[in-house]
């Protein structure tokens, strides 16, 4: 069976959903190992193991953590030289991005991004231009090395964990090279929703919010999704950079995206035609989004999404 | 000079000219490669070419020795992204044109410019946009920090080399939050759309840049096989394409005071909630 690495940015307590998408893709095809981006302690292999992983790759020593990218590129090399893996699988993240495409150089390895599929013999599928065009894609020389989408891979339950019997292999990394020194590091203000690129719905505002965000993330509460926001909406300062979607933002494919006051301009349905179900709400009648859109609302969003959160809460009880 | 600005600065910026991305893009068969007329300048690739020019403005500028040049690689065409850089205010150009480079996918591409950034020498500071917006891979910037051992600060929403230093600094949002980075010279960097205002072209510019040399290599002037680039030097393929079929448009409705209610059937009929 081949030998498939997940690489695992930053293991905690329990997987991560996109963690556990990269371990059930991996175990799919092959004989799944993580590799340790970040410290782990026994409950984080034990979390791993349940989601697929029969062994680990680790730094001897601890990885270098304040040093980007170029560290874990010299982990992930060693991992693949020690593991003799046929593919490996990483978070389609700038991170995850960024560690693949140094590595692919040092191992003379082909990287495909932006991964949604990947098939027995590897052949990858993934959205080009901005969803538009479909393709499927090989590496050809050395390990295929793939970045994959958030919400990618179905995932079953949990299955009990098994243990974390599942060996440790720590490998001596050389000199990593020249890298930046991560000096400090500000932590994302906790919001209490759920991580735009991984969420299962998506509600996104634009310049039709008209500074108020307020009903976009009222009816985002309500379901349990993320906020999302178009260019517009971020450069007019109305909510932070990190919720923006689109071209130069988050990538996301949700089940469910709610447009609000997006005017669907080509980048911005970008952000959202891989979406499984769209709503649009929008004033003009004309608005390029209702032409994707399979519920369209010709209204105003401060009438429609106020609305909607309470029936959505009446109707929970 | 009557500021303490440090040692001039060569600054290297990366550019691509790419299809528009305000209208339809296609690829073409066979080979799936893209169509590349209606190219522009890639947005994200101003943001760059801000960066240079306001790092070199920040210690003086070119009256104090410091040089920014464009850089691109592709077919002829692509000189115009060269040209939109000069205006902008970069001194110099470079176009890497040869017709082995088609289909070279980022691992050939990012060797091919490695090579000619070698091949040139004496750069300081070389700037990438955060992605180009035909691909979108952001692999070449990373790729060409490892083919040159270079420390890179990518992905950066704010940028700065404090006047006199050789440190460079700067902030970049990742999955962990946002890091404040640090490298001393010589560095690749990539920035964001949020780093910077990019300047627009004026009159002045436009006509100062007709001025300004472009230099163009070839495959053989850089020493560079045709099979290490292209298709051939490539080590992904792309197998096959297809056009995403069109997403039919549902059914519009117009509020008519209850339209939230009817939103929340949809969710329901589709078993969303």
């Amino acid at each position: 069976m081949s030998n498939i690495l997940v690489y695992i940015h930053a293991p905690a307590g329990a997987p991560t959903k996109g963690q556990r998408e990269l371990l059930a893709l991996a175990a799919r095809l092959g004989e799944a190992s993580a590799v340790l981006g970040g410290p782990a302690d026994a409950a984080a292999l034990s979390g791993l193991a349940s989601a697929g992983a029969t062994g680990f790759y680790a730094a001897a020593g601890g990885l270098d953590a304040t040093g980007l990218i170029a560290p874990a590129v010299s982990l992930l090399e060693a991992a693949v030289r020690a593991s003799g893996a046929t593919a490996v699988l990483l978070p389609n993240t700038v991170e995850g991005r960024e560690i693949a495409a140094r590595a692919a150089v040092r191992l003379d390895a082909g990287v495909i991004t932006d991964a949604i599929d990947v098939d027995a013999d590897f052949t990858v599928t993934k959205p080009v231009l901005a969803g538009s065009y479909t393709v499927k894609a090989q590496a050809t020389r050395g390990p295929a090395l793939i970045t994959l989408k958030a919400n990618s891979v179905e995932l079953r339950e949990a299955a009990p964990a098994a243990g974390a019997a599942a060996p440790v292999h720590e490998l001596e990394l050389g000199e990593a090279g020249p890298a930046a020194r991560i000096t400090a590091t500000a932590e994302h203000t906790a919001t209490g929703r759920p991580e735009l690129s991984e969420a299962r719905f998506v509600v996104a505002g634009g310049r039709g919010v008209d500074g108020d965000f307020g009903p976009v993330e009222d009816l985002a509460d309500a379901l349990g999704a993320a906020v999302g926001a178009s260019r517009a909406a971020t450069d007019a300062g109305w909510i932070d950079h990190s919720a923006q979607v689109g071209q130069t933002g988050t990538t996301v494919s949700p089940q469910l995206y709610i447009s609000a006051g997006i005017s669907g301009a080509i980048q911005q349905k970008a952000g959202m035609q891989t979406a499984k179900t769209i709503i649009a709400i929008n004033k003009d009648p004309d608005a390029p989004v209702f032409e994707i859109a399979d519920l369209g609302i010709v209204g105003d969003l401060a009438q429609v999404l106020p609305q909607a959160a309470a029936e959505i809460r009446r109707r929970k009880g | 000079m009557s500021q303490n600005t440090g040692t001039p600065l060569n600054i290297l910026v990366l550019v691509k000219h790419v299809p528009d991305v305000q209208f339809e893009r296609h690829l073409t068969s066979p080979g799936q490669r893209l169509d590349r007329s209606d190219s522009v300048l890639s947005e994200l690739d101003e943001y760059a070419i801000e960066a240079a020019l306001a790092l070199s403005e920040s210690r003086g500028g070119e009256k104090a020795g410091n040089t920014v040049t464009a850089m691109t690689m592709g077919p002829d065409a692509a000189a115009n992204a060269v040209k939109k850089s000069l205006q902008m205010g970069a001194a110099a150009g470079v176009h890497i044109c040869d017709p082995a480079l088609a289909g070279s996918d980022a691992g050939a591409t990012s060797l091919v410019l490695a090579t000619a950034i070698k091949q040139l020498g004496g750069f300081d500071v070389v700037l990438t946009g955060m992605a180009s917006t035909d691909a979108e891979t952001s692999l070449v910037p990373a790729q060409l920090a490892e083919r040159l051992g270079l420390a890179q600060l990518t992905n950066l929403s704010k940028l700065e080399i404090a006047p006199g230093t050789t440190t460079v600094t700067g902030l970049r949002v990742g999955e962990d939050g946002v890091q404040s980075l640090e490298a001393a010279l010589p560095v690749l960097v990539s920035v964001t759309d949020q780093a910077n205002e990019p300047r627009y072209p004026n009159f002045r510019g436009i006509l100062a840049a007709k001025k300004k040399k472009i230099t163009t290599l070839t495959l053989a002037e850089l020493g560079l096989a045709e099979g290490a680039v292209g298709a051939a030097g490539s080590a992904t393929r792309v197998l096959s394409a297809a056009p995403r079929p069109p997403r039919a448009a549902g059914q519009v409705i117009t509020d008519s005071g209850e339209a939230g209610i009817a939103l929340v059937d949809f969710l329901a009929d589709a078993k969303l909630i």
